[in-house]
């Protein structure tokens, strides 16, 4: 059994939150961002066109927003428009970070 | 019939598999033990068989831990999870708790550790998640304040539901008064009651408290019990095929929340996508549409990077804000004053949620 593990395929690393922060264009073009390289491009272009289309789609809802804020469990998206094109900051939350939970309750 | 409680061993090791197996077959609930060493195979044993608990590896090919808890976590609500893994990263475990896993336990290392691990599986596996105020296990806030009036005690109880806070005083087995987020007397009593969990202390007794209820504890009880039943009632009717229309005085409610501007509800139940309840708004139609539309987008998004369950987004505007929540089935889209700030929208914001009855 040991001697078969030599020959095992071993399991791949496991995907890290994306982390940093990326601008980009009204045509969702990727223009510069400190994501490490080991975040694939078409997460970070997922992630912005998930931005622009919330930006847009509210527009046109006539709500005019200047920035999104977006809390998942471990994950916080906040992301300010610029002309048509957005600024987005990806930032993993730990257990140790201050921040609340938006919806924590005190059960 | 067989009463043991089924274990389910993800790992992609199988001398690990074969080492715990033994191992947890000794617990003191002697716990049926399965094993799956790759992700699809043991969600395809998930679907055949109904577990009591999930230990699972992180690291494995083709399909991670991570993936796996995502999709469990979705598809089995109650099914209880712990993660047993060498990864020592506190993103991971940040993660592994976002995604609601009971457990994130490193691979023991000494008999001490194992010792501890194997407490904890037995401790899940006699745990039962049900309904209730925390301290008494499924005894409702009715069967609480039965219990201290039938056995004429004085007591203040103090109950905590999320942001809101409530009191009800007994004196003698009387129901003497109740207040709660500027209410008082019967009117806060029906609002606290109308709480379905939260956590309660008993604080000492306060004699000399004005007395604002005169009917008996069994006439308010059952006044409000009526009132409950006929608003879930209307709930309950929408949901068979009526309208899903939401009491009108539950809006009303959460616009009373001070900064709202506008309350919109959308269920993601709903056949029917343009079907949204709204107040103190004149054209809610688009903006349903970018509220659904939104919640559905990102949740999708969190789930594809497996960054935990969607929790609220906030959009800041220069005329207005606006906070979107999901609630189990229903969605919210709340307006805010432009003067609050972000911190005191999250904090409104979950006012709002714990006032959805």
């Amino acid at each position: 059994m040991g001697l078969m593990k030599w020959f095992a395929r071993s399991a791949p690393p496991l995907a890290r939150l994306p982390d940093g922060c990326f601008t980009l264009d009204r045509t969702g073009r990727v223009l510069v961002g400190t994501v490490p390289s080991s975040v694939p491009a078409a997460v970070v272009r997922e992630i912005g066109r998930h931005v622009l289309d919330t930006f847009r789609e509210a527009q046109a809802a006539q709500l005019s927003l200047a920035e999104l804020v977006v809390h998942y469990g471990s994950l916080k998206i906040v992301a300010r428009e610029l002309r048509g094109g957005a600024i987005i900051f990806l930032s993993p939350r730990s257990p140790l970070s201050t921040e609340s939970n938006p919806n924590a309750t005190a059960l | 019939m067989d009463t043991r409680h089924k274990i389910l061993l993800l790992d992609d090791d199988p001398d690990l598999l074969e080492m715990y197996r033994e191992l947890l077959a000794q617990l003191p609930s002697k716990p049926e033990v399965h094993t799956a060493s790759s992700g699809p195979r043991g969600m395809a044993m998930l679907e055949a068989h109904e577990f009591r608990l999930l230990i699972c590896d992180l690291k494995m090919p083709k399909m991670d831990g991570l993936q796996v808890l995502s999709i469990v976590r979705r598809k089995y609500p109650t099914l209880r999870t712990v993660v047993l893994t060498s990864v020592a990263d506190e993103q991971f475990r940040s993660r592994v708790y976002a995604l609601g896993v009971d457990l994130f336990w490193q691979k023991p290392v000494s008999e001490h550790e194992t010792k501890l691990f194997f407490e904890c599986i037995e401790s899940l596996l006699g745990h039962e998640s049900e309904p209730g105020f925390r301290g008494v296990q499924s005894k409702s806030l009715v069967d609480l304040i039965q219990l201290e009036c039938i056995s004429q005690s004085s007591a203040t109880l103090r109950i905590t539901n999320g942001p809101l806070t409530g009191k009800i005083w007994i004196n003698n087995g009387d129901l003497i008064d109740a207040e709660t987020d500027g209410v008082r007397s019967e009117e806060a009593f029906k609002t606290i009651l109308v709480w379905r969990a939260g956590s309660f202390e008993t604080l000492p007794a306060e004699p000399d408290r004005p007395r604002t209820i005169f009917k008996s504890y069994n006439a308010v009880l059952l006044e409000t019990a009526q009132a409950i039943d006929e608003s879930r009632g209307e709930i309950s009717d929408a949901a068979a095929g009526g309208p899903p229309r939401a009491p009108a005085s539950s809006l009303a409610a959460l616009t009373q929340v001070e900064g709202v501007e506008f309350v919109l509800v959308t269920r993601t139940g709903d056949k029917d996508k343009t079907r949204f309840e709204a107040r103190g708004l004149e054209n809610p139609d688009r903006l349903a549409g970018w509220s659904r539309q939104s919640l559905e987008r990102f949740r999708a998004l969190g789930e594809h990077l497996q960054a935990g369950p969607l929790e609220q987004i906030e959009g800041l505007g220069p005329q207005r804000h606006v906070a979107l929540a999901p609630q189990g089935d229903t969605q919210f889209c709340v307006g805010w004053r432009h003067s609050l700030a972000l911190e005191e929208i999250r904090d409104r914001m979950r006012k709002v949620l714990a006032l959805w009855v």
